[in-house]
């Protein structure tokens, strides 16, 4: 019995399915293999990256990285670009949109600092200078490796490099404390040892910071995360709130106002030298990754209070490596199609 | 006088006689289009047009070959380049690229039956009907003709993206007179102006042709964002700034006044 309700189930759907295979032939006047899809009000078509894309996903995916940046205090950027090229948002679009939306989430974070009197202003000012050398530089690199067609695999590349690098020292560093914890009697690092960085020259005050040392290290670290910016849309917090603690031996208390206040402006004069150098920054797509993002962070620094920080840095530690790994796989595995397209511009 | 004729005849007869092969019995074709204007707005998510007409005869259809409608559209053409990737350290890498001076951002060709029986190699080269005569037609470099492969790639990666494609029997021809056919405009349209042509042919060859444009341009916020992008680029980016920060400082307030 039940065998033949299987079999008469199996030729009323093959009977069915001929049925829809013909109207959908007939339904079928277009002349294209992907059917025109039914209007969807929430598709957004933006204006500077050329394709439709549906807001939900956009607004979900800035929200999710909101959520992980506000949960462990991180900047966010680092996931949205790579997520932007898994989407099909143009590379170059991508870095460009992703420092737009890295000064969105910045300056709340900026302001909230402020307040708690948490920034280095003279340590701030001299990362800054660093930083704005550093995009310029990189915009330039930019915009030449555009020409030259190696920009996707230069971007890659950086996302590899700089993803895998810190994803396995936080990995490190939160499996060592976890292990520390439990074992406890580790020795206690020390912020203000004697370093090769104490004995270089140029030397002014960073008083909020209680420190002595020449303006070289600051000006360096500053200018590597500013050319990060240019070429990864990224704030580089990932980068420099370690420089500084360990580099620069700066106290923990003004590290993440002065870095903020660094990205900020950093990623603020990349939008507009992007947008000005490429034409790259779309500010739909921008608004609705920071619409999704605001909130996501909000949410995010809610559930952070609650949970335990290492199992939160071991999970962060693993999804940078994931991340890492996805965009290292597309450069490895053989492509279905060797060529690409890309439209000029009319001379 | 007989020369003089004879000269008339000469100057007169390619103009006259370009699509009419058969004669004094002329079929004309009458068309047009549901709309020759495609707005993209921030909703758009591609449109459908449709193209139709009628033709036109003096006297009663010619017997023999029969009637066919063949229907191109095209986009813009713009310089395209076309890079090969291969496998460098590992990794794989652009190696070698060839610019191709133009070559339509849009094509497609819809017809009633297959292109091989219903046009002559011939009438379409004259023309430029099919994929490979009408990218070849707009502008192929010196570079680019000692690069078959390349034009080839282009080919193949526009027909994947679905810029360029064609459909045999999707143009319908009711009673050898009237014709339709519906053309879907993908969500991925570069602005400009959209060439369509109709060609009649009857054994091959073209009997009659016509033209038409479909304006496809930006609208609304789309339309201001990109001209302000390109036109005043200083101007966007420190308007990106600003929607940048007001939306992050504006949502960080508006959350404080939900839950202090």
């Amino acid at each position: 019995m039940a065998g033949r309700v299987k079999v008469i189930g199996g030729i009323a759907r093959q009977v069915l399915r001929d049925k829809r295979l013909t109207i959908w032939h007939k339904a079928r006047k277009s002349w294209f293999t992907p059917p025109l899809s039914p209007p969807d009000p929430m598709q957004l078509f933006l204006p500077i990256a050329e394709v439709s894309v549906n807001a939900f996903l956009l607004l979900g995916m800035g929200g999710v990285v909101g959520f992980l940046s506000g949960m462990f205090g991180v900047g966010g950027g680092f996931l949205i670009t790579p997520l932007l090229f898994f989407i099909g948002i143009p590379p170059a679009v991508a870095v460009a949109t992703g420092a737009n939306q890295v000064v969105a989430s910045s300056v709340s974070g900026v302001l909230a600092q402020l307040r708690r009197k948490a920034v280095d202003f003279r340590m701030g000012l001299v990362l800054l200078v660093g930083g704005l050398a550093g995009s310029v530089a990189g915009i330039w690199v930019f915009a030449r490796l555009s020409a030259a067609g190696h920009i996707d695999v230069f971007v890659q590349l950086s996302y590899v490099l700089f993803l895998g690098l810190v994803g396995a020292l936080m990995l490190n560093e939160s499996l060592s404390s976890l292990l520390r914890a439990r074992g406890r009697a580790a020795p206690v690092r020390r912020a203000h040892t004697h370093t090769w960085v104490h004995g270089l020259p140029l030397k002014i005050k960073f008083r909020a910071s209680g420190l002595y040392i020449s303006v070289l290290p600051p000006l360096l670290v500053g200018a590597l995360v500013g050319f990060l910016a240019a070429i990864m849309g990224v704030g580089g917090g990932f980068i420099m709130v370690p420089a500084m603690i360990y580099l620069l031996g700066m106290p923990t208390k003004v590290v993440i106002g002065t870095s903020m206040l660094q990205i900020m402006f950093v990623t603020a004069f990349t939008t507009v030298a992007h947008a000005v150098t490429n034409q790259t920054v779309d500010i739909l797509l921008a608004l609705v990754l920071i619409m999704g993002g605001v909130i996501g962070a909000q949410l995010g620094a809610r559930v952070g209070v609650r949970l335990r920080g290492e199992q939160l840095r071991i999970l962060l530690a693993l999804l940078v490596l994931a991340v890492c790994l996805k965009v290292a796989l597309d450069l490895l595995i053989t492509p279905s199609e060797f060529y690409s397209v890309t439209a000029g511009r009319l001379p | 006088m007989i020369r003089l004729v004879i000269l008339w005849l000469l100057l007169a007869s390619p103009a006259a006689a370009r699509y009419d092969t058969t004669g004094g019995e002329r079929e004309q074709i009458v068309a047009g289009l549901s709309q020759n204007a495609v707005s993209i707005t921030a909703s758009y998510v591609g449109s459908e047009i449709l193209i139709y007409g009628a033709v036109k005869r003096e006297s009663p259809a010619p017997l023999g070959a029969p009637l066919e409608v063949i229907i191109t559209v095209e986009g813009p053409a713009l310089p395209q380049i076309v890079r090969r990737k291969d496998r460098r350290f590992g990794i794989w890498i652009n190696t070698a690229e060839v610019t191709i001076d133009r070559a339509p951002s849009f094509y497609a060709v819809a017809s009633t039956g297959p292109l091989e029986q219903i046009l002559s190699d011939t009438e379409d080269l004259r023309h430029k009907i099919t994929i490979p005569r009408a990218i070849r037609a707009v502008g192929i470099s010196a570079e680019a003709e000692g690069a078959p492969a390349f034009v080839e790639a282009l080919l193949r990666v526009q027909t994947a993206a679905g810029r360029y494609g064609w459909a045999e029997r999707v143009v319908a021809l009711t009673e050898d007179t009237l014709f339709r056919a519906d053309v879907a405009l993908p969500a991925n349209l570069i602005e400009g102006d959209y060439r369509v042509r109709i060609f009649l042919t009857r054994g091959g060859v073209v009997v009659d042709a016509l033209e038409r444009r479909i304006a496809v341009r930006k609208e609304g916020l789309e339309r201001f964002f990109t001209r302000m992008a390109f036109e005043q680029p200083l101007a966007y980016g420190f308007l990106a700034l600003i929607v940048a920060v007001v939306a992050g400082w504006g949502a960080a307030a508006a959350f404080r006044l939900i839950r202090p």
